[in-house]
C-alpha cells in the first residue's frame, strides 16, 4: 500500500555567509539533510524539534512551496509537480497549509466570510451562490456562526481566527493539511478547542495531517506516528504512544523529559541537556547530536549514525541504542 | 504562615482608554513568605503580569492604581519615586519572557551587568568586573570572561536569559518576579533555566514568584499556586492540592484541557467560549458565561471566597467536591 504522501531522502541546503562583510566565507546551511517519511491517507504524522530543525522548511518542502535540493515528493503515487506550474497549482487543492499565527496568515482588510470563500474563486470553480454555501457548511463544521461571515479578522478572538485559516484550509476538500505550529499562539483552554476540531474533522472528512509542533503532549494527542528531528535530520520515528512511551533516542528522551508534568503519573527518567544546539551552518561531525549527548563516544563523534528499524518496528538513527547500559531503567 | 515578606491587598489596575475604563486587576490578595516559591497561572488577559508591574510601579501613567502592595510592611502603592527606586533590584527583581528584547543591543553583556552592579550594589572599578563574573559563573555560564565582552545578539536565547538572571540576581533580592521566563525558548533549555532558577534559590533562599500559563511549568517549581482568571483570583493552594485536587471549575478546566502524557489518550474537555474582553466582564463570578455549573446566582452575585482546605482558598458559589471534575459531566464536554 502507497502512501498519501511519501517524502524520499529529502535536502534543503542554504548557502549563506559565514561571517560578517563582504568578504566572509560562503557556507552551507542543511536545513534539511536526507529526511524520509510517508503518510498514509487520513493518518497523522506528527513532526517535533526545536526550533531551527528543519521542521517547518520540511512542511514547505512536501507542500512543494520551496524546491528542494536533492529528494523526492510523491503525492497519491505521482511526483510532485514543479513549483508554481499549472499541474502544482491545482494539486494545492489537494493540500492546503495552516500556520502558527493566524492574524499573519489572515487579511486585515477583509471580512472573513470573503476569505473564506477566496479558495474556491481561484481555483475557479463554483458560482458564488454555491461558494457561499459551501462557506456557511465548513464554517459550520469548524464551529463558526453564520453572522461572523462578515466579521474583519481583528474582532474576532485567537481561536475564532484560527477556525476561520480552518475553514479556508477545508474549502477545496483538501486530502491533507500541513499543520505548522496550529496552536502554539493560542490560550491553553483555547488550544483543546482546536485539537478537539481537527481530530473530529478527521474523524468525518478522513484528512491526512502533517503536524509540525514542538509541543509534546498536544503531537501524542494528535499523531498516529512521531518523527523526532534534529538539525536537519530525522533521529527516531515511530508509533506515537510507543515512542513517549519508551523513547529510544537520548535525544528523543531529553525531549520528552523535558516536559513539565502537573505530578500525577509514574516518575519519569531526568535526562537534562548541556549547552544550545550547535549552530546549523557547522554542524558537528559524525552523530550531529554527540555535542550535547551523554552518551557519545569516539565512534559517535566521527561516523554519522543511520536510521535502523528495531524489533518493534521503531526507526532509530543512534550509535548505542541497542547497548543494555543505554537502557531506560524501569 | 510566617509574616510575609510581600503582601497584596485588594490590589485593583484601572487602565482608561478613548473614555472607557477597563479593570485588568480587580482585587488581589496574594501573600508571599520569605524563601517562598508561588506560582501565578492564568491565560493571557488574565492580569497574572499587570499584577506585578502595578505592585513595582512599573506601569504606564494612564493606569490607576489601588489597594496596597507592601514589602516588609513598607506600602508602594503611590510611594516616592525615590523609595520604589530602591526596591526595585534590591529587594525586587524582575525578569520577562524575551531576553533579548530587555538587554540593550548596542551594550556588551559585561556593560549591563556593570551598570546593575553599579546602581545597587554601589560597586566600582575592578570590583565590578570581578563580580559580574561571579555571576555569570553562578547562572552557569560557561568561559564567563569571554560572555562578559560579547554583544547579546552573539547569544543565544537560553544564554540570554541566563544573563537577565545573573542580572536580576546583582542586587541581592529577596524576591525575583520570573514572568514567563521560559515561554521564548525551546524545551530543553526550558529544563535548564528551570533547573537553574531552582539550585538559585536553594543557594541563596532568594523567594520566587513564576508567572506561567504553562501549569506544568509551575507544578514543578514551585510550592504553592494561584490561578488568576479575567483579573480575579479563583482558586489559591499548595501545588500539589491544586493539581491533584482542584476546587474551582476554571482550574479543573485548564487540568482537563491538558493532553496526557501517558495512559490512553481521551477526548480534551475544552472550557467552550472566551476569556471576556475587560472592558465587558460579565458581572457576578467572571467565569459565568463558561462555567458547566453556574447558577441563576453566579452572573448577578460576586464569589465569596470558601476555604477548601489547609491553605486552600476557592472562589466560587458552587462549592465542589473534593476529587469530583465539573467536566466530566456529560454535559460539560464542549
Amino acid at each position: 500500500m502507497s502512501g498519501l504522501l511519501e517524502v524520499t531522502d529529502l535536502r534543503r541546503y542554504y548557502k549563506v555567509r559565514a561571517g560578517r562583510g563582504p568578504f566572509a566565507a560562503k557556507a552551507l546551511l542543511r536545513a534539511v539533510d536526507g529526511v524520509s517519511f510517508r503518510i498514509e491517507a487520513g493518518r497523522t504524522l506528527g513532526l517535533v524539534g526545536e526550533s531551527g530543525c528543519g521542521k517547518s522548511t520540511t512542511g514547505k518542502l512536501a507542500l512543494g512551496l520551496i524546491e528542494p535540493t536533492s529528494g523526492t515528493v510523491n503525492y497519491a503515487g505521482a511526483a510532485m509537480p514543479p513549483t508554481g506550474g499549472l499541474e502544482w497549482r491545482a494539486l494545492r487543492r489537494r493540500i492546503q497549509m495552516v500556520y502558527q499565527d493566524p492574524l499573519g496568515a489572515l487579511d486585515r482588510r477583509l471580512p472573513v466570510g470573503a476569505q473564506i470563500m477566496e479558495p474556491l474563486a481561484i481555483h475557479g470553480d463554483a458560482t458564488p451562490a454555491e461558494r457561499r454555501e459551501r462557506a456557511g457548511a465548513v464554517m459550520d463544521s469548524v464551529g463558526l456562526q453564520p453572522h461572523q461571515v462578515d466579521r474583519y479578522p481583528h474582532e474576532l478572538s485567537g481561536g475564532q481566527r484560527q477556525r476561520v485559516v480552518l475553514a479556508r484550509a477545508l474549502m477545496t476538500e483538501p486530502d491533507l493539511l500541513i499543520c505548522d505550529e496550529p496552536i502554539s499562539a493560542l490560550d491553553v483552554s483555547i488550544q483543546a478547542q482546536v485539537v478537539n476540531l481537527l481530530l473530529d474533522l478527521q474523524d468525518r472528512l478522513g484528512i491526512a495531517y502533517l503536524f509540525i509542533s514542538h509541543d509534546l503532549r498536544v503531537v501524542r494527542q494528535v499523531s498516529h506516528d512521531v518523527a523526532v528531528m534534529y538539525l536537519g535530520r530525522i533521529v527516531e520515528q515511530g508509533e506515537a504512544e510507543s515512542l513517549f512511551a519508551r523513547p529510544a533516542h537520548p535525544y528523543t528522551r531529553a525531549l520528552v523529559s523535558a516536559i513539565p508534568t502537573t505530578g500525577a503519573g509514574p516518575r519519569r527518567e531526568r535526562l537534562l541537556l548541556q549547552g544550545d544546539p550547535p549552530n546549523p551552518v557547522n554542524v558537528p561531525a559524525g552523530c550531529t547530536f554527540h555535542t550535547r549527548c551523554p552518551f557519545a563516544t569516539a565512534q559517535c563523534r566521527s561516523e554519522v549514525p543511520l536510521l535502523r528499524t528495531l524489533d518493534d518496528g521503531r526507526e532509530v538513527a543512534c550509535h548505542r541504542v541497542l547497548e543494555s547500559a543505554l537502557q531506560v531503567a524501569a | 504562615m510566617a509574616v510575609p515578606l510581600v503582601a497584596l491587598r485588594g490590589l485593583t489596575v484601572d487602565f482608561e482608554n478613548g473614555g472607557r475604563t477597563s479593570r485588568a486587576v480587580d482585587g488581589i490578595d496574594i501573600e508571599i513568605a520569605p524563601g517562598e516559591a508561588m506560582g501565578i497561572v492564568g491565560e493571557s488577559g488574565s492580569g497574572k503580569s499587570v499584577t506585578w508591574l502595578a505592585a513595582l510601579g512599573l506601569l504606564p501613567g494612564r493606569a490607576r492604581i489601588g489597594g496596597s502592595a507592601r514589602i516588609d510592611g513598607q506600602e508602594l502603592i503611590g510611594a516616592p519615586r525615590r523609595l520604589l527606586e530602591s526596591v526595585r533590584g534590591s529587594r525586587i527583581a524582575m525578569i520577562f519572557q524575551d531576553p533579548s528584547s530587555c538587554l540593550n543591543p548596542v551594550h556588551r553583556i559585561g556593560w549591563q551587568l556593570g551598570e546593575a552592579l553599579k546602581l545597587h550594589r554601589g560597586l566600582s572599578g575592578a570590583a565590578v568586573d570581578a563580580e559580574a563574573l561571579r555571576l555569570l559563573d553562578q547562572v552557569g555560564i560557561a568561559d564567563a570572561r569571554r560572555r562578559l565582552s560579547d554583544y547579546p545578539h552573539q547569544l543565544s536565547g537560553g544564554l540570554n536569559q541566563r544573563v537577565m538572571i545573573a542580572m536580576a540576581l546583582a542586587g541581592g533580592p529577596d524576591l525575583l518576579i520570573a514572568d514567563e521566563p521560559t515561554t521564548a525558548l525551546d524545551a530543553t533549555i526550558q529544563a535548564q533555566i528551570l533547573a537553574l532558577l531552582g539550585s538559585i534559590r536553594r543557594d541563596t533562599g532568594m523567594a520566587m514568584v513564576l508567572i506561567s500559563h504553562d501549569l506544568g511549568v509551575v507544578a514543578e517549581n514551585v510550592d504553592r499556586v494561584a490561578v488568576m482568571y479575567a483579573g480575579r483570583l479563583v482558586e489559591e493552594a499548595l501545588g500539589a492540592d491544586l493539581f491533584a485536587g482542584a476546587r474551582h471549575p476554571y482550574t479543573q478546566g485548564l487540568l482537563a484541557a491538558l493532553p496526557a502524557l501517558t495512559g490512553p489518550r481521551r477526548r480534551l474537555a475544552a472550557i467552550p467560549g472566551t476569556v471576556p474582553d475587560p472592558w465587558n466582564v460579565p458581572a457576578g463570578c467572571r467565569f459565568a458565561p463558561r462555567c458547566p455549573i453556574a447558577e441563576k446566582r453566579c452572573s448577578t452575585e460576586p464569589p465569596p471566597v470558601h476555604r477548601v482546605g489547609l491553605l486552600h482558598r476557592a472562589v466560587c458559589h458552587r462549592q465542589v467536591e473534593a476529587g469530583f471534575s465539573v467536566w466530566s459531566l456529560p454535559r460539560a464536554a464542549e
